[in-house]
């Protein structure tokens, strides 16, 4: 038996008797790592000191150049996860843990090789090309695992394991301005070892997680769970193979409802402290802003648990509706907020508008796995994870270069941001009608057992209760 | 919560270290963020 065997799909299959909650934590090994991603600007200004120390040297790196290490790893994360994701599915989650665990810490490795030697070309390649990988492969890993363990609660599965990503920062931020501290010297202000340190300590956790993690055995099934009899109309029992899903005009619908229920919340997402403050000038301060931030990022945590789990009850439909319906109202709303001069009404429309950002990103597992099934189910998200990367790109284009505009043109800053809302509430129109026409996947994608060994899955042990 | 085969195969001690491994450095931080967001109704 060599090593490597350890990381085959055969080995992870849990032995009977396995308690199906030591997945989620799992999961959350490495969900809470990657989410580091979401703090990585706390080395920005750092980073801009490395040969000056006490202020930035002519030669330093300037923030712009230093925002394309977040930019590049955002990108990969997508990129990976749509390449990576049949890989991931049919290797099985130890497997793909694993090596996101070595391209995460080894992003790390290589970026602290990097800034001791300043070179930021290394960097790049590091954390934005190499651990962007170590992203999109952990982000997609335990998704269809998680999704076969609980087929009676998918969405609350997957929401614990993508709420570990929006609470990975929580944890890197204080870690990493304490390593800082702790390393920072008069010569050099502690950014390398304090990459190392990390990548060490996230190396660790995602390891952790790849060796606790199990797939369920063929035919397992919760005690007392009994699975539909027949499809139910918008919940299928069958399964559609990666590529021919992006065949289905379902697959683009649901990619369009994520791509712009995102660019909704993330161009308000990094633009929240200054809005709230141009928009109540005198009456939030840079403090508070920052407590409304740290407000914002909570609730775009907790969104990401309560709404999948609710999606379990109402539906991953219906779910979405409310994220359209109530988003364009709230949207519609915050301009009316600022004219009024409610700090607490404008805190409130966001902090339930990120709540359903980060729903959105949480939701939408269960939602592919209702259309597609649960076979390759990590592989067609990590698909539908360029909508995120799209959505990166478009949402603080949108919200800066409108405000931008209206500044230029004379517009009060205090009203700079009310077009920006209503552009936001028209996307979210767009997402619900592209959302209404989502219906049931067509028989002639769904897999057929010849099919399967022509495409060389016959022995993917899947896990999925027997068909009816 | 539990499966009626579940608690014979995994001790609740293992469910127990498992889920501590990740919730102690999340409670954590989501309290000192919780704490840093104060400063908005401050």
């Amino acid at each position: 038996m060599s090593l490597f065997s350890f990381f085959d799909r055969e080995r992870t299959i849990a032995k009977p008797g396995f308690s199906r909650w030591m997945v989620p934590p799992a999961a959350l090994c490495v969900h809470l790592c990657i989410g580091q991603a979401y703090a990585f600007s706390v080395f920005n200004l750092p980073m801009t000191k490395l040969l000056g120390i006490t202020k930035s040297a002519p030669n330093d790196w300037t923030l712009a150049e230093l925002g394309w290490i977040f930019s590049l790893g955002i990108f990969f994360l997508g990129v990976s996860s749509a390449v990576f994701g049949r890989w991931v599915e049919e290797g099985g989650p130890r497997r793909a843990m694993f090596t996101a665990a070595l391209c995460w810490a080894g992003g790390f490795f290589i970026s602290a090789f990097g800034v001791s030697i300043h070179n930021l070309w290394i960097i790049y390649l590091g954390y934005g090309v190499i651990g962007g990988c170590g992203l999109g492969i952990g982000y997609i890993s335990p998704v269809s695992t998680l999704i076969k363990w609980f087929p009676d609660r998918p969405g609350m599965a997957t929401g614990m394991a993508i709420m570990g990503f929006g609470g990975g920062a929580f944890i890197a931020s204080p870690l990493s301005v304490w390593l800082m501290s702790i390393f920072r010297t008069s010569t050099h202000v502690g950014v390398a070892p304090t990459f190392i340190c990390m990548g060490a300590i996230y190396f660790f956790f995602m390891i952790v997680g790849s060796i606790i993690v199990r797939v369920p055995a063929p035919g397992w099934k919760p005690a007392g769970y009994t699975p539909p009899a027949q499809a139910t109309k918008l919940i299928t029992t069958n399964d559609v193979f990666v590529y021919d899903a992006l065949k289905t005009p379902q697959f683009w619908l649901i990619w369009w409802v994520l791509c712009l229920n995102v660019t909704a919340g993330i161009g308000v997402l990094g633009q929240a402290s200054a809005m709230s403050q141009e928009m109540f000038p005198g009456k939030v301060t840079v403090v508070a802003a920052a407590g409304f931030v740290g407000l914002m990022s909570l609730f775009n945590m907790g969104g990401r648990f309560c709404w999948a789990s609710v999606s379990d009850y109402i539906g991953r439909k219906n779910t979405y509706f409310v994220f359209m319906v109530l988003g364009f109202v709230l949207y519609c709303t915050v301009p009316y907020m600022g004219a009024t001069g409610s700090v607490v009404g404008f805190v409130l429309c966001f902090l339930v508008i990120i709540s359903m950002y980060g729903g959105g990103f949480s939701t939408v597992p269960a939602y592919l796995k209702d259309m597609f099934g649960t076979r390759y189910v990590g592989a067609i998200h990590g698909l539908l994870l360029t909508a995120w990367s799209m959505a990166g790109i478009f949402g603080p284009v949108l919200v800066n270069y409108i405000r931008q505009y209206n500044v230029a043109h004379g517009v009060p800053k205090a009203q700079a941001y009310n077009v920006t809302m209503y552009i936001m509430a028209g996307l979210l129109v767009i997402g619900f009608i592209c959302n209404l026409l989502v219906k049931a996947v067509d028989r002639r994608y769904h897999m057929q057992p010849d099919r399967d060994s022509a495409l060389g899955t016959a022995g993917l042990a899947s896990g999925k209760p027997a068909r009816a | 919560m539990a499966d009626s085969n579940e608690q014979s195969g995994t001790p609740a001690w293992q469910l127990a270290l498992a889920w501590a491994f990740v919730g102690i450095p999340l409670t954590l931080g989501v309290i000192q963020t919780l704490i840093n967001s104060m400063k908005l109704f401050q």
